[in-house]
């Protein structure tokens, strides 16, 4: 819990430091010109609130793993978590879905919509993929109520997997969305924001992942 | 394509067509927060006729026999949680937050408002499922608004079945629709200001509930994080909080959880609530005491960093909720410096206040008694809060009725203080009508004394050793009588606090009708909500053109102005020169 009281600390001191940077030293009882009077950060909405929401999904996950370590620091009766082989192959395929989600948002940029498309499709499909990967890890890690019950890094294993799982499907409904306009002939120039975006997210889903899946087999 | 700020647009406003998208499926701004206003003020009058039956059941033991000891919890249980988190979060953010960001930033709306939307009707989901816990077999839970495992989920606990499904599932829901409104309230603030509104030059209102939001966001995912869990442990057997037990003679399946983990998961959400439900109280009262003293904040820019000062620190203060939870001296330590610390800011800002009204032009209309009866209660109740913030004067008091005093002084009276000193002062924009002045003193009155006879009783209480959450005294020995006449006293006080509460309302709800008509700005405020063409506001707010902002949000009472405010939106004179600077001087 300290530690992530200390990250959190980070995280605020950051933040801090960077509103202090947008002249919160100024002295705004006097009138006319004043620094940053352009109102607003460069950046579209859209952009800012996925930044705030992706801090908001950190700290959920940030808490979930402080409670897993305290958990198995301090309560009784825990056992290791065997890796299940096809956790590699899930991350190497959620690698590609981010990579692929990438090009297409790069395609876009660059005005060629057939690689888009492919991409964004391809997208899409390696993330399924992802989550039946997903699927397949629970079976193997133990499917009943007796494994669940019986043992917290599993009981854990679930709860991390789904909580990570729902974040994905969220964000494959927007992506839905994006490749229905796609489909339905929306110009490029309308796809960018949405398909950048997508790419970041996708990024930040698979660094989340890439964190949880080291928290459970190194920890 | 280069960027253009939203400030810099000129998008057109598609006005709502239909009764339906105009007042029910609004994404108006202005509509939505009065739609939470509505739904977290009729939920925090259920919890304060909650809250009345228990001082019945405390001030008259034995008296009320359909009180009994499982719902005597379950009354506590619900009220605390109505109180802090349906009424007083949704009501300081969802609601004024809602009112105020895009007004007093000049922004024709949220950022997002299909989001903004659906915040406010799964709030409502979440209130529905909160309430239909009341319905449930064996009635909502009364584990206390801690829902301390393993007793949240034991059988002998009230509500121990689906109460305490309902409730977890039911802040769940809450959750993910404050998460819905805060990402709107932050971007907002963060993008679509007008221009000339730089962040120095925010209303420290739109501050406080800012930084509340920030707060809200980093927070509440501990509690949901522990919801969670504990749903888990209660419906599936897992054993993330739940220890070997043995309930009622039977030896039950969970084993090796950790009841402390849950108490870590929910402090770390709960500390940081207390500064989600103040600082947009410091921000409102700031601007209420600023008004109507006719006068400048007292240090503008120490207030903005000591709301952020604040937001930091109550990160690192949680286990002082924890120290009777038997932790290591040097962790008790830590946090009873980290919490003392917290209270240099914290005086700054009470400071700042009573130096605003050093020698200003006072007048004393409603609003400005509720915020001059917040610096009492709050002084009050940060006072008692340094004794509690120590380990070792803590841990006798820990049990007692001295708790219960400090906070409901320092998180229950204060905000809602401000609360209703801000219906008063907005109310005129709102609805376009005012307000009955001499129904609202005696609300006050009523009130502020009222709340002192409550708690300030209880501290004594407290210190004479009357334990908390106890359904009945009965014969304890070394309670003196007077404990019982005290307790019977502040059944009473509680009752005509509550009575007065049916004044406010009703002075609210008919000067719908019969209130004078409310001139655009009625108090004489600088900031842009009561710049507005209309009263109330249309929606898109503005008319054809956003404001331009051209000064701070404190240009009261400035030396060589015609009037005794200067708007934000009015252009810098070259004769009068800018602001402060031309006053006597720095």
């Amino acid at each position: 819990m300290s530690n992530y009281a200390i990250v959190i600390a980070l995280l605020v001191g950051i933040a801090v430091w960077y509103l202090v940077a947008r002249q919160l030293t100024a002295k705004s009882w006097r009138s006319g010109e004043q620094p940053g009077d352009v109102g607003a950060l460069e950046s579209t909405p859209a952009r800012v609130g996925l930044w705030v929401f992706m801090a908001v999904v950190t700290s959920l996950f940030g808490l979930f793993l402080s409670a897993y370590a305290m958990r198995m620091h301090h309560g009784v009766g825990w056992c290791h978590l065997t890796i299940p082989p096809i956790l590699w192959i899930n991350t190497l395929v959620l690698v590609a879905a981010s990579v692929a989600l990438q090009l297409s948002s790069r395609a876009v940029g660059r005005g060629q919509r057939r690689m888009a498309q492919v991409a964004l499709t391809a997208g899409g499909a390696l993330s399924i993929a992802f989550l039946a990967g997903q699927v397949a890890g629970w079976q193997a890690v133990g499917p009943s109520l007796y494994f669940i019950q019986g043992s917290p890094a599993i009981a854990f294993f679930y709860v991390l997997t789904i909580a990570h799982g729902l974040h994905l499907i969220g964000g494959l409904y927007v992506l839905g969305r994006a490749a229905m306009r796609f489909a339905g002939g929306a110009e490029l120039i309308d796809l960018r924001q949405s398909l950048q975006l997508c790419s970041i997210y996708w990024h930040f889903l698979l660094l989340v992942w890439l964190v949880v899946f080291a928290v459970l087999m190194y920890l | 394509m280069a960027y253009v700020a939203i400030a810099d647009r000129d998008a057109p406003i598609h006005d709502p067509t239909s009764f339906f998208t105009r007042y029910i499926w609004s994404q108006d701004h202005k509509v939505i927060a009065i739609q939470y206003a509505v739904v977290a003020i009729f939920v925090g009058l259920v919890a304060l006729v909650l809250s009345g039956l228990m001082r019945l059941q405390l001030g008259f033991p034995d008296q009320f026999h359909f009180i009994d000891p499982n719902q005597y919890y379950q009354f506590i249980t619900m009220h605390g949680m109505i109180m802090v988190i349906y009424l007083l979060t949704a009501l300081f953010l969802g609601g004024f937050g809602n009112y105020l960001i895009p007004l007093m930033c000049g922004a024709r709306d949220m950022v997002f408002p299909y989001m903004n939307m659906l915040s406010f009707w799964v709030y409502l989901l979440s209130v529905i499922v909160l309430l239909a816990s009341f319905f449930v077999p064996g009635g909502p839970t009364g584990a206390g608004w801690t829902l301390y495992p393993p007793q949240a989920v034991l059988p002998g606990t009230p509500g121990a079945g689906l109460g305490i499904i309902m409730m977890l599932a039911s802040l769940g829901i809450f959750i993910v629709a404050f998460t819905m409104g805060g990402l709107n309230y932050v971007t907002t603030v963060l993008q679509a200001r007008c221009k000339g509104m730089t962040l120095m030059r925010l209303p420290l209102s739109v501050w406080g509930i800012f930084m509340a939001t920030i707060l809200g966001l980093l927070a509440f995912p501990a509690l949901l994080v522990s919801a969670v869990m504990m749903t888990l442990d209660g419906t599936l057997g897992t054993s993330f909080f739940m220890p070997a037990i043995s309930s009622m003679g039977e030896t039950l399946g969970h084993h090796g959880g950790s009841p402390l983990l849950f108490q870590h998961l929910f402090w770390f959400f709960g500390h940081p609530e207390v500064y989600i439900v103040a600082l947009p109280a410091f921000g409102i009262v700031s601007d209420l005491l600023s008004t109507h003293a006719r006068k400048n904040i007292f240090g503008y820019r120490m207030m903005v960093w000591a709301i952020l000062a604040i937001g930091g620190l109550s990160f690192v203060v949680w286990a002082h909720h924890m120290y009777v939870s038997g932790m290591n001296p040097y962790f008790g330590f830590f946090f009873a410096t980290t919490t003392l610390i917290i209270a240099v800011p914290t005086a700054i800002k009470v400071y700042n206040w009573v130096l605003t009204l050093w020698k200003g032009d006072i007048h004393l209309r409603v609003p400005m008694l509720f915020a001059i009866g917040f610096i009492f209660t709050f002084v009050h109740g940060g006072l008692t809060g340094l004794f509690l913030g120590n380990v070792t004067v803590d841990l006798p008091l820990s049990d007692t009725y001295f708790v219960v005093g400090h906070f409901h002084m320092v998180m229950g009276v204060s905000p809602i203080l401000v609360v209703f000193g801000a219906i008063y002062h907005w109310y005129p924009k709102i609805t376009g009508r005012m307000y009955n002045e001499g129904l609202g003193k005696v609300h006050f009155w009523a009130t502020f004394l009222g709340t002192y006879a409550i708690y300030l009783p209880m501290h004594y209480l407290g210190i004479l050793g009357v334990p908390r959450r106890y359904y009945a005294l009965g014969n304890t020995e070394f309670l003196p009588d007077s404990v019982h006449t005290i307790n019977a006293a502040i059944t009473i006080a509680a009752l005509i606090v509550a009575a007065s509460v049916l004044l406010f309302l009703y002075n609210m709800i008919t000067s719908l009708w019969k209130g004078e008509k409310a001139p655009p700005n009625p108090w004489g405020a600088t900031t842009l909500e009561w710049q507005t063409p209309d009263t109330p506001p249309h929606h898109g707010n503005w008319g054809p053109r956003l404001p331009v902002v051209h000064r701070w949000a404190y240009d009261y009472s400035v030396p060589g102005a015609p009037d005794d405010f200067i708007p934000q939106n009015e252009p810098v004179d070259p004769k009068l020169g800018g602001g402060r600077d031309h006053g006597k001087g720095h």
